[in-house]
């Protein structure tokens, strides 16, 4: 007797076709479902997107684990950074991410305000200031299109391009940010990422030769940057010339 | 105990079985409905109701309503700021208190391999909520997807009525099966496996946070249900459903059964989601006169709607013997 007629074999009666047919379905079923969940690792494994995750997520593969996919950071965060990523990102479905060009992370919540709303520690609790975290880091992507490097300055608003994007003005109000159109620029030389960067020193402007009269400037990314994003939110440019590199780490360090 | 182990052997997927032993009292009462006098009792009494047509929507109603303003208040907590259910139904804050979904908590847990004191906390809370009202109450008094499923239902059988599409059953025992690769596959992946395909989660975030690519998948379900397999996922694929079908094993909330009430007409069965549990309602099958619906029960009254001899209610056990 094969295991077929073993298995389709109940109480010493063979089953009713329409039985054996549910059974068919039922194995079908399962197991189509199964594989379509399995479909979700092809996003993870082949790394579709590296994503920028919001201040304090664990490394990728501990971060996909413990988020619940429930948005309380997206909540909670006063410039709208978050956003949750689509089933097209496999196990990622539901896990959020910031957009840098769209919207980074300027900590005007001050208190990394995601990660104490993160239920599960996939934004580590251990995480308490915003110079402890540690997203990516900042690389000067395009130097050619960098308006210091080309010793100009820029006016009017910046990034026009999206009406959107908010930042947190220390000097026009501590607790609400604006958004940009509110708060136009006449710079004499292009300074955006670095007077803006929410982390003190994490970028400086540097004199790209020793010639005196040589206005030209480079912006230059140090270990205290954390990876927020917001240079490149800002950067005039078009594409930005400063872009964040997600979970890229310094020598030596580590990500967090 | 027996009747609590055979009624999670049932939710896990094994044919309800026809007693063979009663009680003195289930023998009486059958005894009298096979007399002659219970027959012609019985006969009447069907012809009495079927000219009555009853016909009620009571707790269908309540239901719905439930449904819609559990999803109405985590969708107003952001969008109005209302701030009371913060985030989906995966896991949130009520009014700062940490609630978690037991299946997703679960699936965490499975794949992080951390125990998170907070997620326990709330999975503590929500299990001993539903545990209160009955286990698959969630099923139907706040999932989104059983809502959208309960419309799809109503064309599958319009449209069955007509003899356009046919209902595929599929044995109950592929969402065990499932059950244990979704927890063995979240273990040795490290990844949730199954919130990729879970309507729950996709529906609860995209009211809250948008729309979404993967509101195509829960579209794909429900015309599966329509033209396939009627409740296809809630009765053979969900797993919350069958997590919250332990935790509510032994709910004080239940539908009772009263054998002296029954027509044995079947109307229950025909309505029912998960029809297994209401197999006492078969003449022979009932050993006792008063027994509670069991753990696959998802309280949705639809049982309760239907009968017109009230021989099943909603109860609440040990109410009585306090009262």
């Amino acid at each position: 007797m094969s295991l077929f007629d073993r298995l389709f074999e109940r109480n010493g009666k063979k089953l009713k076709s329409e039985d054996r047919r549910r059974l068919l379905r039922s194995t079908v079923a399962a197991g189509l479902f199964t594989g379509l969940a399995m479909l979700g690792f092809i996003p993870v494994v082949r790394r579709w997107r590296e994503r920028l995750r919001p201040p304090g997520a664990l490394v990728e593969h501990e971060f996909l684990a413990a988020c619940i996919k429930c948005g309380q950071c997206v909540q909670v965060c006063p410039v709208k950074a978050i956003h949750l990523a689509d089933i097209d990102e496999g196990y990622g479905i539901g896990t959020p991410y910031i957009d840098a060009r769209k919207q980074g992370c300027d900590f005007s919540c001050d208190a990394v305000q995601c990660v104490l709303a993160c239920p599960t520690g996939a934004l580590s609790h251990d995480i308490s200031t915003k110079d402890q975290v540690r997203m990516g880091v900042a690389r000067l992507a395009g130097p050619d299109r960098c308006l210091a490097r080309q010793g100009r300055g820029f006016k009017g608003v910046a990034r026009a391009d999206d009406s959107t994007i908010l930042h947190r003005y220390m000097s026009v109000n501590r607790w609400k940010p604006i958004e940009l159109a509110e708060h136009p620029y006449d710079l004499e030389l292009c300074d955006l990422c670095v007077r803006e960067c929410p982390i003190e020193g994490a970028i400086t402007l540097e004199k790209l030769t020793g010639e005196p009269d040589d206005k030209r400037k480079t912006p230059v990314v140090h270990q205290s940057c954390v990876g927020c994003g917001f240079c490149e939110t800002i950067c005039p440019a078009q594409p930005a010339a400063i872009v964040v590199d997600a979970r890229a780490v310094w020598p030596g360090q580590h990500g967090a | 105990m027996s009747r609590l182990l055979d009624n999670l052997a049932i939710m896990l997927g094994r044919a309800p079985r026809k007693p063979t032993v009663l009680t003195p009292a289930a023998q009486a009462e059958f005894a009298r409905q096979n007399s002659k006098e219970g027959k012609a009792d019985r006969k009447r009494r069907i012809a009495e109701e079927r000219e009555q047509n009853y016909r009620s929507h009571f707790w269908r109603n309540w239901r719905w309503i439930s449904i819609i303003v559990i999803n109405l208040l985590f969708v107003l907590s952001y969008r109005a700021d209302v701030q009371l259910v913060e985030g989906a139904l995966t896991a949130s804050r009520f009014v700062g208190f940490h609630m978690a979904d037991v299946n997703s908590a679960l699936q965490v847990m499975l794949a992080y391999k951390h125990v998170v004191i907070n997620l326990l906390i709330g999975t503590a809370t929500v299990v001993f909520i539903w545990w209160l009202v009955g286990g698959r109450s969630f099923c139907a008094w706040a999932c989104p997807y059983h809502l959208l499923g309960e419309w799809a239902e109503m064309l599958h059988l319009r449209l069955a009525v007509r003899g356009l599409v046919k209902d595929h059953a599929l044995h109950r025992g592929a969402r065990t099966v499932l059950y244990a690769i979704f927890a063995a596959l979240a273990f040795a992946t490290g990844y949730t496996v199954f919130e990729v395909i879970s309507p729950v989660g996709i529906l609860s975030r995209a009211f809250t946070y948008g729309a979404s690519l993967a509101l195509i998948w829960v579209g794909v379900l429900l015309l599966i249900e329509v033209f396939y397999s009627r409740r296809f996922w809630c009765r053979y694929i969900c797993p919350i459903g069958m997590t919250y079908g332990f935790v509510g094993s032994a709910a004080p909330i239940t539908v009772t059964y009263s054998l002296a009430n029954c027509l044995h007409e079947g109307k229950c069965r025909d309505v029912c989601m998960v029809p297994h549990v209401l197999e006492m309602t078969k003449i022979g099958y009932a050993d006792d006169v008063r027994i509670n619906i069991g753990a696959d029960c998802t309280r949705c009254g639809m049982c309760v709607e239907v009968c017109p001899t009230k021989a099943l209610t909603f109860d609440i056990k040990g109410l009585n013997k306090l009262l």
